[in-house]
């Protein structure tokens, strides 16, 4: 008997009558398929999502950075509150990280949360003071008519500020922010540029992140003129903090060096600093890390939906088994007037991986549609990749050939005679 | 008459099967032939033993002993699937429970036989409406074998086990789950294409069929009693 593709197409075509025939019970059967499917695809999207979210996060910090920022350190006694807090990184702290051999530049920053007004309109912001390189070295870009802060302003203390696309939609909806003037506290600013939007997400890893949608950035020396270094923080009683810088962004042009300079900064800092008031990210070391957590994340999800395929294939083989037993008198019919055992496995596996794959079938057409569904309510980012449905959609056709030989032999191997005879 | 080429020889053929430490000998040395275009009836009693000539004259069982030359070839030691061949190309059946399969038309059960020699469908389609003209079943073609009558599930049947030109149509009691008138009509079916050139064996427990056939073999516990 040769095999040729029209004669695979008929015994397809009778298959898929035999499945028809019990639509019910073909259908229960494809559910355990279509949801092990639709859960390996909606969890790559979602796993493909969220790495993709914490390497463009990690990205815009600048993977050759080092980034150092001033934290509050806990009080050491309740009893006696200090009128100022001072905490902190200091001017000699940026002279020392500066020598070290491995670090391109160093730029500092100053911060400090204010409302920012424009006529009657409001918005909370935070004003970044700094200095011109901030914007190369962490990835910001000035949408086109404006630009960043540079030296000239730096070296006049000019009232200049460049606004994050949140503060301006806010405060300029429609009209152009170029040339107009900004009210914080009593003192006006002229906006030169803005920022283009950037996604954010809250947290990399264990750090905190702020929105820098809601950023102004300022020369540094403008905002030592206008705000100082002291802020004064509204509780319980008016607590002061004197900071001198917030931040410091440490470029390391060679990647190999970043990890060494990072500890070697922590050193200096840890000799000069006796409280615990600075912390160190390292957006690389971030990164791996974000690439672990996302490959663990993976193996679990992937786990997971195995596990569903795993019990959809049982499902399969279940039922194949009981349409052997249930049509072993056909079995027989057929062997009599000529099947070979091999037709039969034919058959029977056909069967099974029509149930299987018309189940993957439906299963990508959910797992396509699971995961926007997740990204609008819960406001993740999920990536649906072809490779993931591919994958999803060979498993499903592999379970059913792998959960339908064994029922397909079952039924070859029946003998003839006996088939024959069964009622 | 052209009785003269053996289409089929069986030579001492036993058959014992073992049931735990017991031996039973169902077929204790069987010598038969049969001529092209015969109408030969085997009838025995039940346990006689001709249930089990039937599944070894069908190639759906193998002699322990013995030979059997099909068109001069011994066939006594082919494997499974080289049965099936034989099966498929060589042999029609007609059962007594018709084995009809229950969830394919009239028209797909008589190909049956065909679809598994990888012919083309257009083919078989054509060739079992011809048999099913021949049979008398034109209007019924999409019916399912549920739709139809036990004389009209026996005469599609008859159909299949001619799609495959074979040179012997074995019939196993065709006419036991038929009332006497379509029985009749069945037999008379069966004979008329002897008389047209195939070579018929019925197998049989019933006198009355016996009297359709030229040549009666009797047997009785698993041996020839009587030829005529």
């Amino acid at each position: 008997m040769k095999i040729d593709v029209l004669h695979i197409l008929r015994i397809i075509r009778f298959g898929g009558k035999n499945i028809w025939l019990h639509k019910l019970r073909s259908s229960l059967t494809m559910l355990g398929i279509v949801f092990g499917v639709a859960s390996v695809i909606s969890m790559l999207a979602i796993g493909e999502g969220a790495s993709f979210e914490a390497r463009e996060k990690i990205k815009e910090l600048g993977s050759n950075n080092i980034i150092i920022r001033s934290v509050e350190p806990p009080e050491e006694s309740t009893s006696q509150r200090t009128i100022m807090r001072v905490y902190g990184l200091t001017d000699s702290d940026l002279r020392k990280i500066e020598v070290i051999p491995s670090v391109e530049k160093v730029i500092a920053t100053w911060e400090k949360k204010e409302d920012i007004w424009y006529f009657e309109k409001k918005t909370p912001g935070r004003i970044v003071g700094t200095t011109p390189d901030y914007a190369e070295m962490t990835n910001l870009a000035v949408r086109p008519g404006g630009r960043f802060i540079n030296e000239v302003d730096v070296a006049k203390g000019k009232s200049v500020a460049v606004i994050g696309s949140s503060i301006k939609n806010t405060l300029f909806p429609v009209n152009d922010p170029i040339g107009e003037e900004i009210k914080i506290n009593s003192n006006y600013f002229q906006i030169i540029g803005v920022i283009e939007a950037k996604a954010f997400s809250k947290e990399i890893g264990d750090f905190v992140v702020e929105d820098i949608n809601f950023d102004v950035y300022m020369p540094l020396s403008t905002t030592r003129n206008f705000f100082g270094e002291i802020t004064l923080i509204r509780n319980n009683f008016w607590n002061r903090t004197w900071v001198k810088f917030h931040s410091f962004v440490v470029n390391v042009s060679d990647p190999n060096k970043i990890v060494p300079t990072s500890s070697l900064i922590n050193q200096i800092l840890e000799s000069s600093h006796k409280k615990p008031d600075y912390e160190i990210l390292v957006p690389l070391t971030l990164l791996k890390q974000a690439e672990h957590t996302t490959k663990i994340f993976n193996i679990v999800l992937g786990s997971i939906a195995a596990i569903s395929l795993l019990v959809g294939g049982i499902g399969i083989m279940n039922i194949m088994l009981a349409t052997v037993t249930e049509r072993t008198r056909e079995i027989g019919i057929r062997r009599a007037l000529g099947a070979k055992q091999k037709d039969i496995i034919y058959q029977f596996v056909t069967e099974a991986v029509i149930l299987s794959a018309s189940g993957g079938f439906i299963g990508v057409a959910l797992g396509v549609i699971i995961p926007r569904i997740v990204s609008k309510f819960a406001g993740m980012i999920t990536i649906i990749t072809l490779w993931a449905i591919l994958l999803a959609f060979f498993i499903s056709v592999a379970v059913g050939v792998t959960f339908g030989i064994f029922p397909a032999r079952k039924a070859a191997l029946l003998d003839p005679i006996e088939a024959l005879r069964y009622e | 008459m052209k009785q003269e080429k053996e289409i089929i020889k069986l030579d001492n053929i036993q058959k014992t099967y073992i049931l735990g430490t017991l031996e039973l000998n169902v077929l204790r040395g069987i010598t038969l032939s049969v001529k092209d275009g015969e109408h030969l009836t085997i009838m025995g009693p039940s346990g006689s033993g001709k249930t089990t000539m039937l599944n070894i004259l069908g190639c759906l069982d193998k002699p322990t002993e013995g030979k059997y030359l099909m068109e001069g070839k011994d066939i006594s030691s082919f494997r499974d699937d080289e049965l099936s061949e034989i099966r498929s190309r060589k042999i029609g059946f007609v059962f007594q429970t018709f084995n009809l399969i229950p969830q394919l038309t009239v028209l797909e059960n008589i190909g049956i036989p065909l679809f598994y020699q990888g012919i083309e469908e257009r083919f078989i389609k054509e060739k079992a409406f011809k048999l099913a003209e021949l049979v008398g079943l034109v209007n019924r073609i999409n019916h399912r074998p549920s739709e139809l009558s036990g004389g009209e599930r026996q005469r599609v049947a008859v159909a299949r086990a001619l799609i495959n030109e074979p040179i012997l149509i074995l019939a196993d009691e065709p006419t036991g789950n038929l009332d006497s008138k379509t029985g009749e009509d069945i037999m008379k079916l069966l004979v008329r294409l002897n008389e047209e050139g195939k070579t018929l064996v019925v197998i049989t427990h019933d006198p009355k069929i016996a009297g359709y056939s030229g040549k009666t073999i009797r047997i009785l516990d698993g041996k020839v009693i009587d030829e005529n």
